[in-house]
């Protein structure tokens, strides 16, 4: 309770602070360049001054975190990847040297790639499917409400969801896995999933698939929508079919979403770690880079110059998304 | 949309597929709330799915010690009740863990040295005996017992005390809480500036902060606990503070916030922003009086990004908080048992429910602000 | 209460667009002004510089003698209802009207006061406690009114107010604002809008706007009566002015002109001799044409392609032999002509124009 009250009290006072900033640097501009009052020629000289500050108080404290926690870091980590493990000592390319002769990131690299693959298509597919199936039901909306919550679940907690899924008991007990226990309903022989190699990526991308299936349905039926009725019923009158009229009216219509669903997912997918943490400790050959990172970050005292390689990999994997998101921002700007 | 009323094989198909995916789609969470409440031994022997049904389970139970033994006529005797209160129903039993269904319920078994025992199918047993019994320790009773369903708030009390989770709940709230509120703060100002002010830059900030949008956080990480390190040795405290962890979680949430409430704040009528222009207001006020009410539903969507984003966050916790107990925040907590823990399904699946039970509730009271969010930041 | 004066005012947009080109206008104190023009015309951009929401790129604004270029808008004395009304949607019809006393810090019983005696004007006093979204759409153009009425300006800018409002609303709202301008007389008004019965029904005088400037200033009959070129006689008056090419035949006090071989007309229209022979346009509202049944009467003949009975009045496409277009004739009441029909138009001399190749107007006699 004591550290509660500390909490709140530095809440307060944290979000005081903000406050007090925001009122305090603009009264004072107000102060200094008075523009409610007085003779015209001083006001518009004032409003000019007022008006050259005062969005750059508004944006300090942004701009100062993003350059802080984003920008620096980015900058900084190009720079530590060419240093060696404290980040003191000059090493050139020997981080990247070791990178690619490094088995384990040839592994980790393969299953982000799978990962990439998978993930992004099957929430995609599964989030489409479901969009358009429950639109058209009377109870698609709970549907849609339960298929939607597990994003509401951390990525540790689906983990403990799932492991407990994959279960397994040995010997003739009775398994309590829901996996291995339909496995052993039809007959089959029970399972470590966990330890297959290969196959148990794919087990941990079901996770992830689990829960951002619901992200993808709630933007793609939103844009199903949105699609002018005239459209479908003109389709119906040239006598298309349910599923052409799917693929050829449909799908095309809202392709700009499924591609920004698509590219959402593929930046998450580009970050998890949590899952292959808490799942496998990327053990069994699941390793992804975001963990690799991770581990070398802290593991063995940390190695900052190896760590920040990864982070670099990962890094240029998202910039083709990034450029495009860029591109597409601007021009929705130039079209306001 | 096209919707046939008739009831057409379709339709059915319809109904049967969208019921099916959200069967597989809820189950697992299904399973972990009923397991988490199940009794402890039924859990681990038994699928959560047959946790209404009654269970058939083989038992072993010690008889009271020779010390609580009694003499009735010419015999020893010692007799109790297997369940102790619990409820059940015996069908076998025995005395040796080789044969532990032996005997049928009241029979009364002979064993060695004319001793007897005799099995009821309440749990009542009674040991006898022609001579007095010896040792400390009570008889083995090996029993197969169709126990009833039983469900339990004993995990959810263990893992709240003895686990510290508790303490980990409160410092998820801690953690969270602040890392809200600050950057909606920071962010509605910088996004109100980037929508309807005019300054030289403002079309290249905004395309930063699209850029920003995707920039993985591992980027940060090394940098960061490098410059945190050197702040936190300057100041003479420790590296891992509740301030660090909150602008840490600001810093990163923000590039999101800027882009969700500015696309918001700029979609608000522009004669309405004129109008107070005229009417005299400063862009302070106008922020203050009419941007800041008028984009409640944009603040309400983020704040609840950003809180399921903080609560279910570990990468960062576990960076810029530290793993020890005191500071673990419920995700940390969560992980640590599943690598401690790993068989004690009741310890495991109690924890894991404490831990998504906020961001439910928070999801389903607040989900139509969600959506909006969600729509928002990415439909345009 | 003031005078607003525009002195070769332009405004070039950052791409080099010029979206207004050299605009001269003198606003006398309690004048209704309208200015009115086709979408893109740079009406609203030169309202928006007069209220100082838009900056301007050349020339100076004078609003009673004083430059006010970068003054800001709160401090020119103006106020404006916009189109869309702009109420705040998150205060009351009260707070919608006090907003901008309360930013001047004006003391909370002055603010009261005002806001009563404004709300009392306009019928407002029973909604003061609501929001804007549980007004009607009349009531909350009256409460942007009550807004600008409470600042107590110099000069009302209205952007294209009645826009937003069905039909029958409208025409109730403008008699307001007419009603309004009545008991402010002092106040100077400038209204914008596209609609020339708008323009035309509350205007001291219109000030017509077309690309970027300005094609005539005047009262609204005058702008009816005398329009100063093609652009003016097409956009006042409903259906627009004929406009047929003709030749002048012959110059001076009167001229001829012919429209076809076998059409020509006698103008009351001074002409140069050095105007002789050249091409030109002569005008002639559908409503001051007449069918007469005897040739000797007509300004010319031609056969009807097209009749449109409206009930009060009827409209007749007629085809003159020889020329391109076709000559509409507005007719009161019912009239039992077919297609096809031949028949003769007459005219009052005096409600003839002319207008020379550049499309400007021929000065008229006296």
């Amino acid at each position: 309770m004591g550290q509660l009250a500390t909490a709140l009290v530095t809440m307060i006072l944290g979000v005081m602070g903000c406050a007090a900033y925001f009122y305090g640097s603009n009264f004072l501009l107000d102060k200094i360049f008075p523009t409610k009052s007085g003779a015209a020629k001083e006001v518009a000289r004032n409003l000019r001054v007022a008006n050259t500050i005062r969005p750059w108080l508004f944006l300090g404290p942004a701009v100062l975190l993003l350059t802080f926690y984003l920008f620096y870091p980015v900058l900084e980590s190009i720079r530590l990847s060419f240093y060696g493990r404290s980040g003191e000592e000059f090493v050139g390319l020997s981080n990247y040297k070791w990178l690619f002769s490094s088995d384990e990131f040839y592994e980790s690299f393969r299953n982000n790639m799978l990962w990439l693959i998978v993930v992004p298509t099957a929430a995609t597919f599964f989030g489409l499917i479901i969009a358009t199936m429950t639109d058209r039901i009377w109870w698609g909306n709970i549907a849609k409400s339960l298929i939607f919550m597990p994003m509401a679940i951390s990525f540790v907690g689906a983990s403990v969801i799932w492991k407990f899924i994959y279960d397994f008991r040995t010997g003739g007990e009775d398994q309590i896995g829901l996996l291995n226990a339909l496995v052993v309903f039809f007959g089959g022989e029970p399972q470590t999933w966990l330890t297959i190699p290969i196959w148990n990526n794919f087990f941990l991308m079901v996770i992830l698939v689990w829960i951002q299936t619901g992200f993808a349905m709630v933007i793609l039926s939103a844009a199903l929508r949105g699609i002018p009725d005239e459209t479908i019923e003109a389709a119906v009158l040239d006598g298309a079919n349910g599923f052409q009229i799917f693929y050829k009216i449909m799908v095309p219509q809202i392709w700009g979403t499924i591609a920004v669903v698509w590219t959402t997912i593929t930046i998450l997918v580009l970050k998890v770690f949590d899952i292959v943490l808490a799942m496998t400790n990327a053990q069994w050959g699941t390793q992804v880079l975001a963990n690799q990172m991770f581990s070398w970050m802290f593991n063995g005292g940390g190695d900052f110059g190896r760590g920040a390689v990864i982070a670099l990999v990962i890094m240029v994997l998202v910039i083709p998304i990034m450029v495009w998101n860029i591109r597409r921002a601007n021009e929705e700007m130039e079209g306001r | 949309m096209i919707t046939s009323s008739k009831r057409t094989p379709l339709t059915y198909l319809v109904h049967a597929t969208v019921l099916f995916l959200v069967i597989i789609w809820t189950i697992p969470t299904a399973g972990l709330f009923i397991s988490s409440i199940r009794d402890k031994s039924q859990l681990s022997t038994s699928g959560w799915w047959t946790a209404l049904s009654t269970s058939e389970q083989r038992l072993v139970a010690r008889a009271h010690e020779p010390k609580a033994q009694t003499q009735v006529g010419d015999r020893y005797v010692i007799s109790g009740n297997l369940f102790e209160g619990d409820a059940g129903e015996i069908t076998k039993f025995g005395s040796s863990s080789l044969r532990p269904d032996e005997f049928d319920v009241g029979v009364v078994a002979e064993l060695k040295k004319g001793q007897t025992l005799q099995v009821m199918e309440n749990g009542d047993y009674l040991f006898s005996s022609p001579s007095e019994w010896k040792g400390s320790r009570g008889q083995r009773i090996f029993y197969t017992a169709e126990t009833p369903p039983r469900f339990t708030l004993e995990n959810y009390r263990e893992v709240l005390s003895a686990e510290g989770l508790g303490q980990s709940f409160i410092n998820s709230l801690t953690v969270t809480i602040p890392a809200t509120i600050i950057p909606i703060l920071v962010a509605a100002f910088a996004a109100y500036a980037l929508a309807w002010m005019r300054f030289p830059g403002r079309a290249l900030l905004v395309a930063a902060v699209v850029g920003l949008l995707v920039v993985p956080l591992q980027m940060s990480l090394i940098p960061l606990l490098k410059s945190y390190n050197m702040i936190g040795e300057f100041f003479g405290v420790g590296s891992k503070t509740y301030v660090g962890i909150w602008l840490a979680h600001t810093g990163f949430g923000l590039p999101l916030a800027i882009y969700l409430l500015r696309n918001y704040i700029v979609g608000l009528p522009r004669e309405i922003i004129e109008s107070a222009r005229v009417d005299g207001a400063s862009d302070f006020d106008i922020f203050r009086k009419i941007v800041l009410p008028l984009s409640f539903p944009a603040l309400a969507s983020f704040a609840i990004f950003q809180f399921l984003w903080v609560w279910n966050d570990l990468l960062i916790a576990m960076v810029f908080l530290g793993n020890d107990a005191e500071h673990m925040v419920l995700t940390g907590q969560l992980r640590e048992l599943l690598g401690s823990r790993g068989g004690n399904w009741e310890i495991l699946t109690a924890s894991a429910f404490i831990t998504i039970i906020i961001p439910l509730c928070v999801f389903f009271g607040l989900q139509r602000y969600l959506v909006r969010g969600l729509l928002a930041g990415s439909v345009k | 209460m003031a005078d607003v004066k525009l002195t070769h005012v332009k405004k070039i947009y950052s791409n080099h667009v010029e979206v207004l080109k050299d605009i001269n206008l003198d606003i006398k104190k309690g004048e209704f002004i309208v200015f009115v023009g086709p979408s893109g015309c740079g009406k609203s951009t030169l309202l928006r510089m007069i209220s100082g929401l838009e900056e301007i790129s050349a020339g100076t604004l004078e609003i009673d003698g004083e430059v006010v270029n970068d003054v800001p808008p709160a401090l020119r004395g103006i106020a404006m209802v916009f189109q869309s009304y702009a109420l705040y949607p998150h205060m009351t019809v009260y707070d919608n009207m006090a907003f901008s006393l309360q930013i001047a810090k004006v003391s909370k019983e002055d603010i009261d006061q005002q806001v009563r005696k404004a709300a009392d004007m306009l019928q407002l006093t029973p909604y003061l406690g609501r929001l804007p979204k549980a007004l009607s759409g009349g009531q909350r153009q009256r409460v942007a009114i009550g807004r600008a009425i409470v600042r107590r300006p110099k000069v009302f800018l209205f952007d294209e107010p009645l826009s937003n409002l069905d039909a029958a609303l409208r025409v109730a709202t403008r008699m307001e604002i007419a009603n309004l301008k009545d008991s402010m007389p002092e106040s100077t008004m400038i209204y914008v809008t596209h609609d020339q019965v708008e323009a035309m029904t509350l205007a001291d005088r219109i000030v017509l706007l077309s690309g970027g400037n300005i094609e005539q200033v005047g009262s609204p009959l005058e702008l009816y009566e005398h329009p100063e070129n093609v652009f003016v006689a097409k956009f006042i008056g409903s259906p627009a002015m004929n406009i047929v090419p003709c030749r002048i035949e012959q110059t001076g006090e009167q001229t001829l002109v012919s429209l076809s071989a076998s059409a020509s007309i006698q103008t009351p229209i001074v002409t140069e001799a050095s105007e002789q022979a050249k091409a030109a346009f002569f005008g002639i509202r559908p409503e001051d044409l007449t069918v007469v049944s005897a040739e000797d009467e007509s300004l010319f003949s031609g056969t009807v392609s097209f009749v449109e009975s409206l009930g009060e009045a009827t409209l007749l496409y007629v085809n003159i032999p020889g020329a391109e277009e076709m000559v509409i004739a507005k007719q009161a009441g019912t009239l039992s002509i077919k297609r096809g029909d031949t028949v003769f138009l007459a005219a009052q001399p005096e409600k003839m124009h002319l207008f020379d190749e550049k499309e400007q107007s021929y000065l008229r006699k006296g």
